[in-house]
């Protein structure tokens, strides 16, 4: 892992109007601030209908932000403007004041053109089957994300690029001129990454890639995309249900919860002293496979439900469920403030 | 709980069912057995396709064509379940035995209120009961289940509900009718784990007040160590390992369960190892391979293991495993020493 900062989400909202109502509609982001380096995995966790598919899908603009600001390897690629950033001269120099102080300025409104993006911008989807069009052979599906961005230089190359994509991802050769409801869901899996990886991407969002698939099989997808991060020197955001994968494959985690970041920090550190009230919650639900532990083991059980994000609680968005709610919960937003190395939160309690 | 040693509340022996579909025949269950007594709790563990869901729709006589059970017994409180006519088999479904479903929404009726379902379903075997103290039970039921605010509740439409909230309403339907037996069949995947705590934490509590048996289907390993007293792991269509939880978490004995432990990440491990995965597929159940089923994924295989089905090797105290190794260890009267 680099330490130079790949992508870098600032202050992103994603709202989706819904026709016949007045107002913002759903906020499915609200105010999201991440980094993340080259070579780094950044895990994201929290319930269904909290934002997750919703930030993955916004960064890679596949979701227009409603505003923000996202900058991939020092591109700007999306700005609705406004945003403090540093001045810099015409050779890109930092631009400092009288004391030595650097200056900043304010961002402009920018929207890049995507194309040159999307080949290093990926994204691997939950359901193998439904993201794989069926009337296409394998080779194909590989074979067009190959043509889009004019990699192959003739037939014969784009025809090795094809078998060596397909054996990367563990299947064989013959596999390319079968069709995707021929295989298995891990096979199918496979197919889609392999689909992401035949353009050469540096970034890939993983949404949900292994919810789908058998336990006997989730470790073989695990251990691979494990393996093509070491090899390619890929980065990923990694989305996923079951909190002990996502601890297991990232570096850092970020815990969502309706549409906000509440706790980000480095993955062990992170369930082992959990800052949030709401990640205590949710560490403390995980089922352990262990039944003397599983007996001894007291866990916090959360009243009802997540709140519509339509209608978000003003405040604190998890004060109605929070067990250590005050006023000023109901009234006052939390900052999202780094608490110890890396360890960020955002909870009146903290200080 | 008097009469717990004697008399089993539930017993399954060697079950078979098949499909008999356009390709041939699927043996989706290919003869398993058990048995569980008043209060107890069932784990049952298997990655999709394994044969949990046509197991447990075979005991509740919901069985489809073209599924059909083609041997065994099955045996509730001493009476064959098999044998039951219609009107006996809809007696055991709506008194004696309950199920829930992995997805609430396919379940539950869209246009009838909430209220007015559970009332329905408590009316279909009780038919003296009045409107009045049908509607107190339902309430009662909703509040045991964790939902407030009955009287709106009660009116509102599944819609209206939460995925969890509608899956806790489905626990509280198969519980209207106080049965012996509850059969969950993936009760909780489709749930975020704060909801499945919710219903897990539900689920334990009612078990402990009422006493009932509950098999309980899963491919989640955590769950199965929360709330399961004996563990059944399945793998295409057999039980290859069963057993007390404890045993079965601490003691695995068969080559299968033993990798499923193995290759999952753990909450509680202190830092990060590479996983081991079982190498290989999931049986095609059109074609499976003689012998062990298991074999083709089993990095302990063995000659014999690809021509004759491995028997149960009995460990004690109920735990038994289906594997050759286990077989020629109990043979030679060598220790085992190999687990995990
Ligand atoms: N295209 C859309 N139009 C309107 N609302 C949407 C759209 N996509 C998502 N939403 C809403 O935005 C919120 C966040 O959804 P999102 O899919 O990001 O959740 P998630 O965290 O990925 O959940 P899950 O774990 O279930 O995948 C939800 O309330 C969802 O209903
Ligand atoms: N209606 C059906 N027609 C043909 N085969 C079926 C049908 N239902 C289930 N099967 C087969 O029976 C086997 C066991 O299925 P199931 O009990 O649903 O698995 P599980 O619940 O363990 O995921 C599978 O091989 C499945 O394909
Ligand atoms: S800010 Fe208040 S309501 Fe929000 S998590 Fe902290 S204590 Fe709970
Ligand atoms: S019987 Fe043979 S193939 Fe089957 S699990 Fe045991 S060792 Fe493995
Ligand atoms: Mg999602
Ligand atoms: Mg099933």
């Amino acid at each position: 892992m680099d330490d130079k900062v790949l992508l870098q989400v600032t202050n992103l909202q994603k709202y989706f109007p819904v026709k016949g109502v007045k107002g913002p509609g759903v906020q499915a982001v609200e105010g999201v601030s991440l980094e993340i380096k080259k070579g780094e995995t950044l895990g994201l966790v929290g319930e269904s209908g909290c934002g997750k598919t919703t930030l993955g899908r916004t960064i890679l603009r596949l979701h227009e932000p409603t505003c923000g600001r996202i900058v991939y390897d020092g591109n700007t690629i999306y700005d609705s403007g406004g945003f403090d950033i540093p001045l810099k001269d015409k050779d890109g120099k930092q631009v400092l004041d009288k004391n030595g102080k650097p200056l900043t300025t304010k961002s402009k409104k920018t929207s890049q053109d995507m194309l040159p993006f999307r080949r290093k911008m990926q994204i691997i989807f939950q359901d193998p089957l439904a993201s794989l069009d069926p009337r296409m052979t394998v080779g194909e599906i590989i074979g067009e994300a190959i043509d889009i961005h004019k990699l192959a230089s003739s037939k014969e190359e784009r025809s090795e690029m094809i078998k060596s994509f397909l054996s990367d991802v563990g299947l064989n050769t013959e596999h390319a001129n079968r069709f995707p409801h021929e295989f298995s869901g891990g096979q199918q899996q496979r197919v889609g990454i392999a689909r992401a990886l035949a353009v050469k991407p540096e970034f890939i969002v993983c949404d949900e890639p292994i919810s789908a698939l058998d336990v006997s099989i989730q470790s073989q997808i695990v251990n691979m995309l494990e393996d093509m991060q070491n090899e390619l020197g890929l980065t990923y955001l990694f989305i996923a249900h079951d909190l002990s994968v996502v601890r297991h494959i990232s570096n850092r985690i970020g815990v969502m919860y309706l549409g906000s970041l509440i706790e980000l920090g480095e993955s062990y550190e992170l369930y082992k002293h959990p800052l949030h009230p709401y990640t205590k919650t949710l560490l403390s639900a995980i089922p352990v496979p262990d039944p003397e532990k599983s007996r001894a083991r007291k866990r916090i059980v959360l009243e009802g439900d997540i709140s519509s994000p339509m209608n978000p609680p003003k405040g604190c968005r998890f004060h109605t469920r929070c067990p250590y709610a005050t006023q000023k919960c109901k009234e006052e937003i939390p900052q999202f403030k780094e608490y110890g190395k890396d360890h960020w939160a955002a909870c009146h309690l903290l200080g | 709980m008097s009469n717990t040693e004697d008399k089993k509340l539930l017993e399954i022996k060697d079950l078979k069912v098949s499909f008999f579909t356009p390709a041939g025949e699927v043996k989706a269950v290919g003869g398993i057995s058990y048995d569980l007594g008043y209060g107890e709790v069932m784990g049952i563990v298997g990655e999709s396709g394994s044969g949990k869901s046509v197991e447990a729709y075979s005991i509740m006589g919901l069985l489809q064509s073209p599924g059909k059970v083609i041997g065994g017994s099955i045996s509730f409180e001493g009476e064959d379940v098999l044998s039951y006519d219609k009107n006996q088999m809809i007696d055991f479904r709506g008194n004696k035995v309950a199920m829930i479903f992995q997805n609430p929404m396919t379940c539950l009726n869209p246009v009838y209120t909430i209220g007015n379902q559970l009332i329905e379903a408590l009316r279909a075997h009780n038919k003296e009961i009045s409107a009045h103290d049908a509607s107190k039970r339902a309430m009662e039921m909703l509040e045991l289940v964790g939902i407030n605010n009955l009287e709106k509740r009660m009116k509102q439409y599944p819609h209206e509900f939460s995925g969890g909230m509608r899956q806790r309403v489905m626990i509280a339907m198969g519980l209207i009718c106080s049965p012996k037996l509850l059969i969950a069949d993936e009760p909780t995947t489709a749930l975020d784990v704060t909801i499945q705590a919710q219903i897990l934490e539900i689920m334990k509590d009612i078990q402990k007040k009422t006493g009932m048996g509950i098999i309980f289907i899963t491919h989640n390993f955590g769950v199965v160590a929360e709330i399961c007293d004996k563990v059944s792991v399945m793998y295409a269509g057999r039980i290859v390992e069963q057993g007390k939880v404890d045993d079965i978490y601490y003691k695995p004995a068969h080559p299968y369960t033993i990798g499923l432990l193995r290759s999952m990440p753990r909450v509680d491990a202190e830092e990060y190892e590479r996983l081991i995965p079982i190498d290989g597929t999931p049986v095609d159940m059109c074609c499976p391979p003689e012998g062990c089923l298991f074999a083709p994924r089993c990095e302990k295989c063995m000659q014999i293991c690809f021509k004759k089905v491995p028997p149960y090797a009995e460990l004690g105290d109920g735990h038994r495993s289906a594997c050759w190794l286990r077989v020629q260890e109990q043979m030679s009267g060598k220790e085992e020493q190999d687990n995990g």
